[in-house]
């Protein structure tokens, strides 16, 4: 299992500078990074190499965080990759409420991030037809 | 009575201050003895070990506590009545969902009292029988709309009900049916010369107005000034209260040097709001009244929470009904927005509703074009969301929904941060006025 840190943020100048100002205060890396905005605000989803030190960073700073379980499965990076991962997840019922994926630089490997409501169930469905994911250890040590 | 051309009710008008104080007292003992017919007032003078017979002068009436909104809110509202239920013809409330609401009934001749009161008003202003009366307040529990209809008939004028909102409309029953004298609330006053702009028509030119009554929000002397100018009217400030029957309290004569009591009907008293001490002559603070000439729900020493002053000396217009300055605040955390008494409680219980803890809020008032708009910021602290978008989304919709319903403004709601807003207590910090007409000249 892995984990992600989502972060509220007011759409002004100058947040995410003061968001990644913590990280790197804390020498955090950050593997991948989406913002997903209203009109006045956001969420920043961050996938980092150490979630837990993160979060608690963000929220002593006063950042609005929240750590969120997220499945990062492995996919192939060629064609079909990942409408293999979305059939499984497809016929076996599971509802994406977020995702995105992000390639390593080994050209071989892809990762798709999946936000879902019942995380374990998800991971069954996924490890039955054969798909792999990896925990917050293996993320980071790739 | 017959009005004279100059008052509406030239018996009570044009009384002496001498005659005034004699009917103030006559009248006064009249009220505590009915008072004491109901069950409220005579547990109310046992506890405070008033007798009502004992009153003598109008200062007596000072042994007596004030009552104010958390009294009437308290218990069933009937309690009040000094006649029995079946005599009430009408009842009222303020602003407030049901729960928070003060109520107040009024009898047959209660409604008789009070459209005399403001048809006085309106006629010392110049309204006669062959004026057109555009009435552009809300109808329906707030006062403002039907106290002004039933007195704009009572002198004989014609009456648009035209209650409040649909500019457009407003603007061309003005021009259909001539509309001479309207009322309306003055950031309204100010957005519909937009409108008229937008429609290509000057309001000077193209319509027959030329009274307007300005009720229901303080306002600046120079906001008054860019409507009389604007509209080439003659625009008076009114003054009332739902809990002493709505306008009709007190009013400005032609001389616009304060606004007249009625002091046959009203006994005013000017206290510190801290120490609850009459203030000296001339001295700015809080407006109580009692109601002098109310049948079915008389109120004693009723706390306005309203910041004026006595108008010193005599007016040039003659009467010598007290008058009173613009009103300059309150003394409690109340603000207006469209009309709508609001107090920042009702928006902190419905966050506490929506969010199931506290939340550091602000409300924060603008004028946007000419309008008012509240906007209540509230900070998102980590332990009310898990992390979605889609959820903050629906949680400002929640808080705007909920918000709509209990304060009947529409309110923008803006999430922020946590710590972004000033944290502490207090009108000052929780309400942020920055609207135009609220701003001194």
């Amino acid at each position: 299992m892995a984990n992600q840190v989502n972060v509220f943020a007011q759409n002004q100048p100058g947040r995410l500078e003061r968001l990644t100002e913590v990280l790197l205060e804390e020498g955090i890396n950050i593997r991948a990074i989406t913002i997903s905005g209203a009109d006045d605000y956001g969420v920043i989803k961050l996938l980092v190499d150490d979630p837990r030190k993160a979060f608690d960073a963000l929220q002593r700073e006063g950042f609005s965080a929240f750590l969120k379980e997220v499945i990062a499965v492995v996919m192939d990076d060629r064609p079909g990759g990942l409408h293999r991962v979305c059939r499984v997840l497809g016929e076996g019922g599971v509802n994406v409420e977020d995702a995105y994926g992000f390639v390593f630089q080994d050209r071989k490997t892809a990762i798709l991030v999946v936000e879902v409501e019942k995380v374990s169930e998800a991971e069954e469905i996924l490890k039955a037809k054969g798909l792999e994911f990896l925990s917050d250890e293996e993320l980071y040590s790739l | 009575m017959a009005a004279d051309g100059m008052h509406w009710d030239p018996v009570m008008e044009t009384m002496d201050g001498e005659e005034l104080r004699a009917l103030q007292l006559k009248r006064l003992r009249g009220t505590l003895e009915r008072c004491a017919g109901s069950p409220f007032y005579r547990e109310w003078f046992k506890e405070a070990g008033f007798d009502p017979a004992a009153v003598f002068s109008l200062e007596d009436i000072r042994r007596l506590p004030f009552m104010d909104k958390d009294t009437l809110r308290g218990g069933d509202p009937t309690r009040f009545l000094t006649v029995p239920k079946d005599d009430v013809v009408r009842m009222h409330s303020s602003s407030g969902t049901t729960g928070q609401a003060t109520v107040i009934f009024h009898t047959a001749r209660d409604v008789e009292a009070w459209t005399e009161l403001v048809a006085r008003c309106m006629y010392m202003a110049g309204v006669r029988r062959s004026d057109v009366f555009q009435n552009m307040m809300g109808y329906g529990l707030f006062t403002g709309g039907l106290g002004f209809h039933y007195a704009a008939e009572r002198i004989g004028a014609m009456v648009i009900p035209a209650g409040s909102g649909n500019s457009r409309r407003q603007i061309q029953l003005m021009r259909d049916f001539h509309t001479t004298a309207v009322h309306v609330i003055p950031s309204y006053a100010l957005y519909l010369l937009e409108v008229f702009a937008d429609v290509g028509l000057d309001p000077r030119g193209d319509t027959d107005l030329r009274i307007a009554f300005l009720g229901a929000e303080p306002h600046t002397e120079s906001l008054r000034r860019r409507i009389e100018e604007s509209y080439g009217v003659g625009a008076f400030n009114s003054y009332g209260l739902s809990e002493m029957c709505g306008p009709g309290v007190a009013f400005e004569c032609p001389a616009k040097l304060g606004m007249h009591v009625w002091e046959d009907s009203f006994l005013v008293e000017v206290v510190d709001p801290g120490t609850l001490e009459p203030v000296a002559e001339g001295g700015e603070g809080e407006l109580v009244f009692t109601s002098l000439n109310r049948e079915g729900m008389p109120l004693l020493r009723y706390r306005t929470r309203d910041l004026s002053s006595i108008v010193e000396g005599t007016c040039p217009c003659g009467r010598e009904h007290r008058r009173i300055s613009r009103i300059k605040g309150r003394s409690d955390d109340m603000f207006i927005v469209k009309g709508v008494n609001i107090f920042p409680m009702q928006v902190e219980k419905v966050l506490l509703g929506v969010l199931g803890v506290g939340s550091n809020y602000q409300i924060v008032l603008d004028t946007v074009g000419a309008m008012d708009e509240m906007r209540v910021l509230v900070e998102v602290a980590g332990e009310l969301w898990h992390g979605e978008v889609r959820e903050l989304n629906r949680l400002r919709s929640r808080i705007m929904e909920e918000l709509r319903q209990e304060v009947l403004v529409t309110p923008r709601v803006e999430l922020v941060e946590p710590g972004s807003l000033p944290a502490g207590e207090g009108k000052a910090v929780r309400v942020l006025d920055e609207r135009e007409h609220a701003r001194e000249d």
